[in-house]
């Protein structure tokens, strides 16, 4: 399977009163037009839009997602196949990424868990989405609309807007190509017999409400840990229902862009062979925990690795599930590599993970999300400022009379992912 | 700005009294810089100045080490100085053991930062590492230069009380204390070079060595629950309406007490969770779900246990520190102790 993937450059985001367009570098966005869009759900009651760019003194907060706006030019199916595209398998062909650009979801808090992104200051060094066009639409639903649908339709809502963004560039020249080919198992094993073989184990958020990722539509906490070929990610074939602590949960744009599949595309047949992925799940039941593990090290053996990455989503409850999988993976004779991130307290001192295990020894952190960090007032927020002290990372009276917030950093979108998307660690 | 006032501990062999034969020499202090200090004060330019050293034998130490102590701590205090540095003792075994004995002991009884530098295998570095800073050196005083290198601008810091960055960045030895970074590279490329290296069976550093877990037995079982106390806990956030005492949703700072008398049922109009880390939908609908006080109450009222203690105590689990965790149930058990309660039930989530 071969994927193009288009990248049209984008240096900033401007209103229209026009239509949506890509011009230039820039995307002109009518607001009209994705108000009218979002507003199609009769479950969101009102839409705002706005700008952020990176280095202006805006907080976006609480961000709920980030989705990059991809279009698919050739090739079968759409983007966000079982949310908006029907579910044909995706990942070939070509696809054209409106590259440097966001689309972040704000609004009423839903549960306690949405983020913080700055696009400047302290807290900019935190997030990878200060670094992009970010094109903030800011929902808020129906009264009475119970927790659950609100998610959902804050999710459909992105995903649209994202696909209306994308769908600007269909027609464009790319600016850059990237090419991803990936061969099935027969023949990637024939082709660099010499290489170890390697595959990526992705864990998927699967605890409930603001803790779920999807798979093709499917609720991953009701699906068999399974392979997928790393390409259909690259058309949104995962996304994310989730922002709980959003430090260490994964956007949808993090989904798309996983660092890890890219890391491994660089390196597959120079130092290791890319031979696929497989994605488990994280429920909260210890049989789910022991079949979703015992799946994930019979098909790391099935796909004849010599070693695995595994990235975790999330933190506590599923530190278990990551110990799982590293252990009977490990005890198959397979080599791991795990990515997490770190509980260690406020100080640093306690223990960082609520399970260990003696084979997890190669660990890569991304930083102890216990951190305290002072985020100074920006001069426009975008979204409610007041739900800082109640989302993961905030305390009570935690802003003081000069508008500075204390929070750790487990509130700020991104901030320790474990799929290795950012630059943050600890030691 | 005056110079940062420094005092360094050294021994018989760098202070060029002699080897093995003058390691019985007792502590003597002298004004200035002997042996390795000269190299410390170029490095620290005008920041600092090592204004006197500590002379002492290693077998002195060794043998009389609360005498000894005692001794340089008095010489140190005499001079009054802003910051301390033993060493640096590279694998001299009962060296490093001194350096790392003497700075713990100036640290505490003078209140003031202290540094020594050690050869990671050295005997001192694993007794002291957690308790002091020790900058990790060659295992040779040919390692003299790289380890000032790293030592004089790690004492500045400490002396100026700055922010002590990651071990990696500083040069010290982890001491468990997890401070964070920012990497050059992402963690995925860094994954993919750690694996690499491992399958390779080339060395690696893992950036979070498994730490050994607190295990705790299970107490012994209850025998006569029908006349038993028992007690309700919860790490899964279960606080009146409105949580009172603000519990954070995510790494509690504090636990509730609440008092149940007379609760037969926790219903939505006075409960909820305080609960970032799971789907608080069901849990505010029926708070029972994570607290069972209605269970409870129907096996207090058939007898099957003695009755429910009339509090309970909650916190959320979700990104608390184990020793935050450790300190809330220290208080409660106390109380619970206190008021006669025979066991606990503790439910997560």
């Amino acid at each position: 399977m071969k994927l193009e993937l288009g990248n049209i450059i984008i240096n900033d985001i401007q209103f229209t009163n026009e239509g949506s367009k890509v011009e230039n570098g820039v995307l002109y966005v009518n607001q009209e037009e994705i108000k009218e869009l979002v507003l199609e759900d009769s479950n969101i009651d009102t839409c705002e839009v706005f700008i952020a760019r990176p280095g202006e003194s805006v907080r976006i907060t609480p961000v709920k997602d980030v989705i990059e706006p991809r279009v698919k030019v050739e090739g079968p199916g759409g983007m966000f196949p079982g949310w908006i595209a029907k579910v044909d398998t995706v990942g070939s062909g070509k696809t054209n990424v409106l590259k440097g650009a966001a689309v972040v979801t704000t609004g009423k808090i839903v549960g306690f868990q949405e983020g913080i992104i700055d696009m400047s200051g302290p807290g900019a060094d935190y997030t990878p989405f200060s670094k992009t066009y970010n094109l903030v639409v800011k929902m808020e639903p129906v009264e009475g609309l119970k927790q659950h649908e609100h998610e959902y339709a804050l999710r459909i809502a992105g995903f649209k807007v994202a696909c209306f963004l994308g769908a600007l560039g269909k027609n464009l020249t790319p600016d850059e190509v990237e090419t991803f080919e990936f061969d099935n198992l027969v023949e990637s094993a024939r082709k660099y017999p010499e290489l170890p073989r390697v595959a990526y184990v992705q864990m998927l958020q699967s605890q409930g409400l603001l803790h779920d990722t999807y798979v093709y539509g499917v609720d991953a906490k009701r699906t068999l840990t399974t392979i997928i070929n790393p390409l259909e990610t690259m058309d949104g074939a995962i996304v994310s229902g989730n922002c709980v602590s959003s430090c260490d949960k994964n956007p949808t744009y993090v989904h798309q862009n996983n660092r890890v599949i890219r890391e491994l595309f660089k390196a597959h047949g120079k130092t290791l062979n890319f031979m696929g992925m497989i994605i488990t799940n994280e429920n909260v039941y210890l049989a789910d925990k022991e079949r979703s593990s015992n799946w994930s090290a019979k098909l790391a053996e099935y796909l004849g690795c010599d070693g695995v990455i595994i990235s975790q989503e999330g933190f506590g409850n599923p530190d278990t599930d990551l110990i799982m999988n590293t252990k009977k993976i490990e005890a198959k004779g397979i080599k791991t590599v795990i990515i997490t991130d770190e509980y260690a307290g406020r100080d640093g001192k306690s223990q960082s993970l609520a399970d260990a295990d003696a084979s997890a020894n190669a660990v890569v952190t991304g930083g102890n999300a216990n951190q305290v960090i002072v985020l100074p007032p920006m001069e426009t927020v975008y979204g409610h400022l007041h739900f800082v002290d109640t989302i993961a990372g905030g305390s009570a009276n935690n802003i003081d009379a000069h508008g500075n917030i204390t929070v750790e950093i487990q509130a700020i979108t991104g901030a320790t992912n474990e799929t290795g998307f950012h630059n943050l660690s600890a030691r | 700005m005056s110079k940062i006032k420094i005092v360094q501990y050294i021994n018989q062999f760098f202070a060029q009294i002699g080897g093995e034969e003058k390691a019985d020499i007792k502590p003597e202090l002298r004004e200035g810089v002997v042996g390795p200090g000269l190299a410390f004060n170029q490095a620290f330019g005008d920041e600092a100045e090592i204004v006197a050293t500590v002379i002492c034998g290693d077998s002195y130490f060794g043998e009389n080490i609360e005498k000894a102590s005692a001794e340089v701590i008095e010489m140190v205090k005499s001079v009054n100085p802003d910051m301390f540095i033993a060493g640096p003792a590279f694998n001299a075994g009962r060296y490093g053991v001194a350096c790392g004995t003497i700075s713990k002991a100036v640290k505490d009884a003078l209140n003031i930062p202290v540094l020594t530098g050690m050869y990671v295998e050295n005997p001192g570095a694993d007794m002291f590492k957690k308790d002091i800073y020790i900058v990790s050196t060659k295992n040779s005083a040919a390692g003299m230069r790289d380890a000032i290198k790293k030592m004089a601008p790690l004492a500045l810091k400490l002396a100026k009380g700055e922010p002590i960055g990651a071990s990696c960045v500083e040069g010290y030895m982890p001491n468990g204390v997890r401070v964070n970074l920012f990497e050059k590279e992402c963690g995925a490329a860094r994954a993919v070079k750690m694996l690499v290296a491992k399958l390779n069976n080339k060395p690696f550093e893992t950036e979070f060595p498994m730490p050994d877990f607190d295990r705790v037995d299970p107490n012994p079982a209850v025998k006569d629950m029908a006349h038993a106390t028992v007690a309700l806990c919860t790490s899964g956030g279960i606080v009146p309406h409105g949580n009172p005492d603000r519990i954070e949703s995510s790494s509690a700072s504090k636990y509730g007490e609440y008092d149940i008398t007379g609760v037969e049922d926790l219903d939505a109009a006075g409960w909820e969770t305080a609960h970032g880390g799971y789907d608080p939908v069901y849990a505010n609908e029926d708070a029972d779900r994570v607290l069972p006080v209605d269970v409870m109450r129907e096996f207090e009222k058939a007898g099957k246990i003695g009755k429910l203690y009339n509090k309970f105590y909650t916190t959320v689990g979700n990104g608390t520190a184990v020793l935050s965790s450790k300190k809330f149930a220290e208080e409660y058990a106390a109380k619970m102790k206190a008021d006669g309660v025979d066991c606990v039930i503790m439910t997560s989530t």
